[in-house]
């Protein structure tokens, strides 16, 4: 016997706020969902990529003949076949901008140099995956290796091997972020406190992998089906690479199987893939594997940070500076957003003084680097709060004190920074409650009572410490997104927006907004996203923006749906405005049985040939807006862990953690948490788990998920979520975006408790991750490897 | 490797006897996607960590990545869409949407398989025992957090209605021959 | 015999060692021997003086079975570290021995309670010692057309104290490096005898001969094993790019005594606090 269940369990209301079960599960929980492998076209043919095994190297000779004879392959590529449907080789810079040099982003198919190991020099096209992986271990190509560069404190040194010798310099941009009288800050402060800190390379690694799926059909248009988090930005570039108009592309995202970042980029395969259907008038179709993954989706975290902070008597922050290098790898596809959004968030949620950051972005011979979730905000927080808990110690001054006297007031916001972000405007924090969240969260972990049960611990033998630590996340970035609100003559609400679904329920959050507006049921609302065809502009699904930037738009342009349905239907039902209310998908008089519904209002708007539409009113029942803006809505999370410290294996168990989370007005607190638990325990990835090793000739050697670990179901306590509200001001829901926020303090936290559980050997933690051996080095030997 | 033979297999598939023309090299995961067109299962890693080809076999949730189709000949297979309803949702499929245990569903048909098995073993496991059996799963989405609480609540659920214990998740009309393990002779 | 007939064949038991290197393509075989079909290789056999179980017996079986628990209780300790669920499914007791694999826990057990390995080839069958058997980094002693049949573990009196310790970076990881314990007191209390087994230093399992010298004879206490144990802090042992020697020497040092004090504390029937990393 089972459940026959045609909606979901009813909680509460389908509104706004409500913790509605998402519109997306059915579909999932019954494996009917939809990811790009899932798509079977007749006649697809499918694709596999010859990757260098070199870190750095010149291409001689590519022999494919004995591939060619495989039954079944039906062509192998180079970058110089290629080029024939190829109005150039070179991908285009995803944010494109005058400040960086020329010649940095990827190729289709390297044509000459290969600068990573990873890095697709041929693909070969068959009947099935398996022929064409037989096929590419049959292609023969001759290398000739060049030195290379594995680490990016390399990069500079005098005498460092170019990283691609068509680049003048390792140095792929050098910028400073500064602001106030910083040897001022310095020369008086009463305690500087000093420390060199890193993050290192680890990716994104959705469970779903990357995969692209594209088909000529008739050789005039060309669909392509991505697992991507920008399909317009996608289509732009398949249509400028493979010089087509625009109108006749069409990029579908599927079911997306996880992004985090990884999925925000248009890459050379996808292109490469998309050439090849239109050399062979066939579908082709690739599906990256977890091997592919780990030498050619883009990578991030990798940054080395020597930094100084000034603090005067009373604790209060005068001033930070310092140096950061940021390993881009070989290529920059996109931008440096992120060592930008690193160099521009160190201070966070607290006021400093002065500020003076010189970035180095240099460049190596790894994988590029894009952002992965939290995007330069997890590598600035870590900075800040280390050194915080640094001056903590040095001053004596307990930690929560020391944040206390200098984090920005609520009755000060929105507090405008003096930092400006790239477009040239401060940064503003727009709202918050930071110290309240704070002793909130401390109550709740029970800090106070902590330095007993600290001792009793010891007293067994026992070593445990509580950590905490905050983090602010930019989150809503513009310009815009796309939003159309549309009810159809039978009555169908739909939404259609530019915004992309990669999991974190954007379906049913956009849903929500709708349905509050409308007053339909939720579940009721067609949310189309991801699809080219429906919207004409978009940007897509990163940084945390389209609860802000999507659901502006939905929300106005509901807003407007509504209006019209009013006017329209006050005409229609002779009744004034104020006496309508809209319900269950009618307009009714207040307190009569007299109604209309959103489907006659539409049908009314369609029109008749002969007839006038309704005065006063367009025609469709149907809005569009692309709500605007500069500003970023800034959310907040303060988090508290407590962690047991194993001083002979050098393990660490988090006993408990405890987050809060401001990120303003929550459309459905449900998927929120979801996605703080996501975000704390890829920042748990990142604090203990996940180190990608690169050797000294640039060899991945972590290549499976044997050696890069994530985090598991067992290595994980509960985690508590406390909520406080904060609505943005700067946007008409007040809300602030939430699916980067739950990973940008983790780390810190984390590192704050193990120092705490190991304050007898007074260490600070200063490079992350922290493996078992690391840690033992810490407590044998002070930190220095025997 | 070039040449693979090809076998005739005859097994149980979701309730179904079906016969298949397989090629010996083809891992079941392959298999059941291209083959047999049931795409809910899914493939994360192909070496036998990730857990969303997680499908059961002979009762026992295995890894179909690391199976060759071959191997089910004369076996029961149940993936995904046999642990569904004809429409609506099994018990344990409706605690996962209550307590939004997924979010891109990737690795959730593979985690729905584990946990029947959990569940048929164990009608009251504890979070500690849940957690013992998402280790091996990864997912990259949820945190692991609410699939506990859907586990718990599905138990309960089975617990406080008997009569849809009986069919332990799997749906009328779907007859699973579920082989115990071995116990000592 | 198919084994001797075919060049490049391997068999394929649980395969869930096997199969990962196949698909990522690290192993190019040209036949696989799938022996699933030898249902009469997956048993256990309570042959008194000694456990018989059949090659192709699941790990979950074994991790079931009321007889193991009660005759070899470091092998259902140890079972629970090996893989995962899903693993333990389809994984065999022999898949796991013939893989010999140096940080895995089902060598370790066959060391502990002396197994002895029932070979078959088509000259007929021959019996090995788990010393005979495993000889370097992951090489048994099978020839290319010989099977592993059966294992025949010995165990230890009634009421024997054992303990599995390891530590790895997750539940079911591959233990960096293992210990299992077997040891018995004598009526004073004095240690008469004990078996320490070490995984995860050196390329097979490593019997502490030198620890157990000092132990026999001894009156338990964890100053004693503090005391034989420090030496292990000196070990020269594997080395990889993420788990340097001098971890793992650190590592056995001091799962050593948490593995020998786990061990006593059974002998007197006592649970003690296991502390599992």
């Amino acid at each position: 016997m089972t459940i026959e269940v045609d909606r979901a369990p009813v909680h509460e209301p389908r509104v706004i706020g409500a913790r509605a079960p998402r519109v997306e599960d059915p579909k999932l929980l019954t494996g009917q969902g939809c990811f790009v492998d899932d798509i079977q076209l007749p006649n697809t043919l499918y694709a596999a990529f010859v990757r260098s095994p070199h870190a750095h190297a010149l291409i001689g000779h590519i022999d494919a003949s004995k591939a060619l004879q495989l039954p079944g392959v039906r062509a192998i590529y180079t970058a110089k076949e290629l080029e024939s449907v190829l109005v150039k080789l070179r991908m285009p810079l995803g944010f494109p901008t005058t400040a960086l040099p020329q010649n940095i982003t990827p190729f289709v198919l390297c044509p000459k140099e290969v600068c990573f190991v990873g890095e697709a020099l041929a693909v070969v096209v068959a009947e099935s995956r398996h022929i064409a992986e037989d096929a590419a271990e049959l292609i023969e190509v001759t290398y000739e290796p060049l030195p290379m560069v594995h680490d990016c404190r390399q990069s500079l040194e005098p005498n460092a091997p170019s990283v691609r010798l068509e680049s003048p310099s390792n140095e792929l941009n050098h910028f400073k972020v500064t602001y106030g009288e910083i040897d001022h800050a310095f020369a008086q402060a009463h305690c500087v406190v000093k420390a060199s800190m890193s993050t290192h390379r680890g990716a994104a690694h959705p469970i779903e992998g990357r995969g692209v799926l594209a088909d000529f059909s008739g050789q005039a248009e060309l669909t392509v089906w991505s697992s991507t988090q920008m399909s317009h930005d996608l289509r732009q570039m398949l249509s400028e690479l493979l010089g087509l108009n625009e109108d006749r592309v069409r990029v579908i995202a599927p079911d997306v199987g996880g992004g985090f970042g990884c999925k925000f980029l248009v890459y050379p395969e996808e292109i490469a893939v998309a050439a090849c259907a239109k050399l062979l008038a066939r579908p082709v179709k690739w599906i990256e594997d977890r091997s592919e993954h780990f030498v050619s989706s883009i990578q991030e975290r990798e940054q080395f940070w020597d930094m100084e902070m000034a603090l005067g008597l009373d604790a209060q922050i005068l001033g930070i500076r310092g140096q950061m290098l940021h390993d881009q790898g070989a290529y920059t596809p996109q931008g440096i957003n992120c060592p930008y959004n690193a160099a521009t968030g160190v201070t966070g949620p607290y006021k400093v003084g002065a500020y003076h950051l010189e970035v180095s972005v240099v460049q190596t011979n790894k994988v590029p680097t894009i952002p992965v979730r939290g995007a330069g905000y997890p590598e600035a927080a870590f900075v800040m709060e280390r050194l915080l808990d640094l001056a903590s110690v040095q001053m004596g001054i307990g930690r929560e004190h020391i944040r206390a006297k200098n984090l920005v007031p609520k009755a000060q916001m929105p507090y405008e920074k003096q930092i400006k972000n790239r477009a040239g405007a401060p940064i503003i924090l727009d709202s918050g409650d930071y110290l309240h969240c704070q002793e909130m969260v401390l109550k709740h972990i029970d800090f106070e009572g902590f330095k007993t049960r600290q001792r009793q611990a010891k007293d067994q033998g026992r070593y445990i410490g509580l950590g905490f630590a905050h983090g602010v996340k930019g989150t809503g970035r513009g310009p815009f997104e796309s939003g159309t609100v549309k009810v159809s003559p039978a009555g169908q609400v739909s939404v259609y927006t530019g915004a992309l679904a990669m999991g974190q329920g954007l379906k049913t959050a956009l849903a929500q907004i709708c349905a509050e507006q409308l007053g339909v049921s939720a579940a009721d609302v067609e949310v189309v996203c991801g699809d080219t065809r429906f919207v004409t502009m978009g940007l897509g699904g990163f940084a945390s923006r389209q609860t802000v930037t999507a659901g502006s738009s939905v929300h106005l342009a509901a807003i407007q749906v509504k209006k019209k349905a009013l006017k329209v239907a006050s005409q229609i039902l002779e009744a004034s405005e104020d006496d309508l209310e809209l319900r269950d998908g009618f307009v009714k008089i207040k307190g009569t049985d007299k109604q209309l519904s959103l489907g006659e209002i539409s049908r009314k708007l369609r029109g008749v040939p002969g007839y006038a539409l309704p005065p006063g009113v367009e025609a469709g029942l149907e809005y569009s807006e692309h709500w605007q803006t500069e500003v970023l809505a800034y959310s907040h999370s303060f988090h508290a862990c407590e962690v047991e410290v194993d001083v002979q294996t050098g393990g660490v168990k988090l006993l408990r953690y405890v987050a809060s989370q401001d990120s303003g007005k929550l459309i459905n607190p449900m998927i929120v948490e979801g996605q703080l638990h996501g975000g704390i325990t890829h920042g748990i990835g990142n604090a203990l788990f996940e180190f990608m090793g690169y050797d000294e000739q640039a060899q991945p050697f972590t290549t499976t998920f044997a050696d890069y670990l994530l985090p598991t179901a067992t290595e994980l306590p509960e985690f508590e979520i406390l909520f406080h509200e904060s609505p943005s001001p700067f946007n008409p829901l007040g809300v602030k975006g939430v699916g980067e926020s739950g990973t940008v303090p983790v780390v810190a936290t984390i590192f704050s408790a193990i120092d705490d559980a190991l304050k007898d050997w007074k260490i600070h933690l200063k490079h992350a991750p922290l493996s078992p051996v690391k840690l033992l080095e810490e407590v044998l030997f002070q930190g220095v490897s025997p | 490797m070039n040449s693979s033979p090809l076998k005739t297999i005859s097994f149980q598939l979701n309730g179904k006897t079906i016969q298949e023309e397989v090629q010996s090299r083809l891992n079941l995961a392959d298999f059941l996607r291209q083959q047999c067109h049931l795409t809910g299962t899914h493939v994360g890693c192909e070496h036998g960590v990730c857990g969303a080809c997680t499908v059961m076999v002979e009762g026992r949730a295995v890894r179909s990545c690391l199976m060759l189709a071959v191997q089910v000949d004369q076996k029961a297979v149940v993936t995904v869409e046999g642990i569904s309803p004809a429409s609506g949702l099994s018990v344990l499929q409706e605690s996962f949407w209550a307590e939004h245990g997924l979010q891109c569903g990737f690795c959730t048909p593979g985690v729905l398989i584990s946990l029947t098995q959990l569940l048929i073993d164990n009608s009251s496991p504890s979070p500690e025992e849940i957690r013992d059996v998402l280790s091996g799963h990864l997912c990259r989405c949820t945190g692991y957090q609410n699939i506990v609480k859907a586990c718990m609540l599905a138990a309960k659920r089975l617990r406080e209605t008997p009569d849809l214990a009986q069919s332990i998740l799997i749906p009328q009309g779907h007859k699973l021959t579920v082989i115990e393990g071995h116990h000592d002779h | 015999m198919l084994l001797g007939q075919c060049q490049n064949a391997k068999v394929l038991a649980g395969g869930q060692s096997l199969m990962p290197m196949m698909n990522y393509r690290l192993v190019g075989i040209d036949h696989l021997i799938d022996i699933n079909s030898l249902v009469e290789l997956d048993f256990i056999k309570d042959e008194k003086s000694f456990i018989e179980f059949g090659s192709m017996v699941r790990q979950y079986s074994i991790a079931k079975s009321d007889l193991v628990s009660k005759r070899l209780p470091l092998m259902s300790e140890a079972i629970q570290y090996v893989g995962h669920m899903q693993t333990r499914n389809r994984g065999t007791l022999g898949g796991s021995l013939s893989h010999f694999d140096p940080s895995a826990e089902m060598p370790l057990v066959a060391y502990s309670y002396d197994a002895q390995l029932v070979v078959l080839n088509v000259r007929g069958s021959r019996v090995l010692s788990m010393a005979e058997f495993g000889q370097d980094f992951m090489t048994t002693a099978l020839e290319g057309d010989e099977l592993l049949v059966a294992i025949r573990m010995s165990p230890w009196p009634e009421g024997h104290g054992y303990s599995f310790v390891e530590f790895a970076r997750r539940h079911g990881d591959f233990a960096i490096v293992s210990v299992a314990t077997l040891m018995t007191l004598d009526a004073n209390g004095f240690i008469d005898r004990v078996s320490i087994h070490l995984g995860g230093v050196a390329a097979t399992p490593l019997r502490l001969t030198e620890v157990e010298a000092e132990l026999l004879g001894q009156q338990p206490s964890e100053a004693l094993f503090v005391k034989v144990s420090q030496p292990l802090s000196k070990l020269d042992a594997l080395s990889d790019k993420l788990y340097p020697s001098w971890y793992r020497a650190r590592l056995a040092q001091s799962l050593v005594v948490r593995s020998l004090t786990a061990a006593q504390a059974r002998c007197l029937n006592i649970e003690s606090v296991e502390s599992h990393s």
